[in-house]
């Protein structure tokens, strides 16, 4: 059973990166968003340091560089697009394709996230390295963090995956999700520290932000790795996003046999 | 006065056809409104930590912020998404019906989409703005709105050739639809003043600048802050920028092969 799996999720991903592949102008289109956002907000917040005399909370202009370079990093390790897609999917009826292959059209988004990842990666990397070098950020990671941020990426992208495919789910009900995606970005924007740190937010932001799951998709292997975190901490974070995954999934697996007995093919 | 008919009829068509979808006025509303909460809360959020940004003042910051919703609506009405427009007809080749009309082409296709309900961000933006003046306590008098009104003109000058030339680019490469993506990210950028990206990244992104001049100069109008050295250079680059845009657009549409005959 697991050598069938392994076989089909080799064979897809193949297929995925030559589609990929095909279309690398809008690869590179995509990863200009990814990359300036953060790029502005590390400038505004640069700036405010510098009005207030080189510091804001507890970041200066050498940590503040840190933390919006890594999290455009793990931003881009973690992001998926499938709920956007999920709507034109039914309303087209493209569903069609993916619902006769025996395998949960689940997998096949996870094989071409991965895929797009792999692909720009040779992008993301140099431009990393060039914007490190321009800002000069200050990291001093202990070995043991290196080595947490391995899995704590990972499952930061499981818990992201799981709650935006969930979301997409939505599509089976809805016509249109965009208002819906946009309010769930709106969020993000601020609960993920994806506008600023966590730790910047007035503090009762600071407490929707630990309650939620959005800090675990984004921002807390950044501060795992800017050494903010305790190991204690660390474990903790690890515990509830794998809680998180496993809520997610009873979602996706609840949510989806109802979705799909609902989905009238539309153009078949 | 040509061209301000031709807008008037593709309006009035444009209305007509949108009519029908009455519904979309309230979804065009919610979304409006949550864009604007989440920037004012972007804002609130950088001025509990400190007072001024870069020169800026709360109240100042939302004036621009306002700035920024109109000319995100004046796009959204009619330049987005006719520049959409004109990357799919360059890719099916309807741009043909286009071509044949006894009428300049680049206006036909700079005009060929209205968008009524994005109307909601050409009203709600003003709004803003007014209301931070007020708060403000600023006087504007009669030059100083004249020279506002200038900007403007020269802000969506400029915004729209931009938008031309990355969507003529769609007669090299056919397949670009999310090409817009680009003018996204770089026109999010917009949201805060010109002057607080260091002078490397402006020259790095070159097309940054022009972006965030079309919002930031109004802006600085507005609140009394432009000097007329920055005025003339607005005004300069909405003018080259017109040009080229235009050249583009002739350099480009030579590249047309007509994918329908």
């Amino acid at each position: 059973m697991s050598a069938w799996f392994g076989d089909i999720y080799r064979t897809l991903f193949k297929i995925e990166l030559a589609v990929m592949f095909q279309y690398r102008a809008a690869v590179v289109i995509w990863l200009i968003g990814l990359v300036l956002q953060p790029v502005i907000y590390l400038v505004v917040w640069l700036t405010v340091a510098e009005t207030e005399g080189g510091r804001v909370g507890d970041f200066d202009a050498g940590s503040l560089s840190a933390y919006f370079l890594i999290m455009m990093v793990v931003n881009h390790a973690t992001f998926s697009w499938h709920m956007w897609e999920m709507g034109y999917r039914v309303r087209s009826g493209s569903f069609n394709s993916l619902l006769v292959q025996p395998l949960h059209p689940f997998h096949r988004d996870i094989i071409q996230n991965m895929a797009y990842k792999v692909l720009s990666l040779a992008i993301v990397l140099p431009v990393t390295a060039l914007l490190w070098w321009f800002f000069e950020p200050t990291l001093t990671p202990e070995p043991w963090m290196w080595i947490a941020l391995g899995p704590a990426v990972a499952l930061a992208f499981l818990v992201r995956f799981f709650f935006e495919w969930s979301l997409a789910l939505l599509a089976f009900w809805i016509t249109d999700t965009s208002g819906l995606n946009n309010l769930y970005m709106a969020l993000f924007f601020f609960l993920a520290g994806r506008m600023a740190p966590i730790s910047l937010l007035p503090s009762w932001g600071q407490a929707i932000a630990n309650a939620l799951p959005f800090r675990l998709m984004l921002a807390f292997p950044v501060e795992l790795l800017m050494g903010r975190l305790t190991p204690e901490q660390v474990m903790d974070g690890f515990l509830t996003q794998i809680l998180w995954i496993g809520l997610g999934w009873l979602t996706v697996h609840l949510v989806w046999t109802r979705a799909s007995a609902r989905y009238s093919a539309v153009g078949a | 006065m040509r061209l301000l008919r031709l807008f008037l009829i593709y309006l009035r068509i444009g209305l007509l056809y949108e009519l029908q979808y009455r519904a979309n006025f309230w979804i065009q509303m919610g979304k409006s409104i949550m864009n604007l909460v989440v920037a004012l809360a972007g804002v609130a959020v950088i001025y509990e930590h400190t007072t001024n940004l870069n020169g800026w003042v709360p109240a100042e910051l939302v004036v621009l912020l306002g700035i920024f919703v109109l000319m995100t609506g004046v796009l959204g009405v009619v330049v987005r998404p006719s520049m959409e427009k004109l990357i799919e007809d360059v890719r099916d080749g309807n741009l043909d019906f286009t071509l044949t009309k006894p009428e300049d082409a680049q206006v036909l296709v700079s005009v060929s989409q209205v968008r009524v309900w994005q109307l909601i961000d050409v009203v709600l933006g003003p709004i803003v703005s007014i209301a931070a003046m007020l708060h403000l306590g600023r006087q504007v008098d009669l030059q100083q709105m004249g020279i506002f009104a200038i900007t403007l003109l020269a802000g969506t000058a400029i915004l729209y050739s931009f938008w031309l030339i990355l969507a003529t680019i769609s007669f090299w490469f056919i397949r670009i639809e999310n090409i817009f993506m680009i003018f996204h990210s770089l026109y999010d950028a917009a949201r805060w003043p010109v002057t607080i990206y260091p002078g490397w990244l402006q020259a790095a992104l070159t097309f940054l600048v022009p972006v965030t001049f079309a919002v930031t100069v109004p802006a600085e109008a507005l609140i009394g802050r432009l000097t007329h050295d920055y005025l003339m250079l607005t005004i300069g680059l909405a003018v080259a920028l017109l040009v080229i845009s235009r050249l583009f657009w002739r350099v480009g549409l030579r590249q047309y092969a007509g994918a329908s005959a």
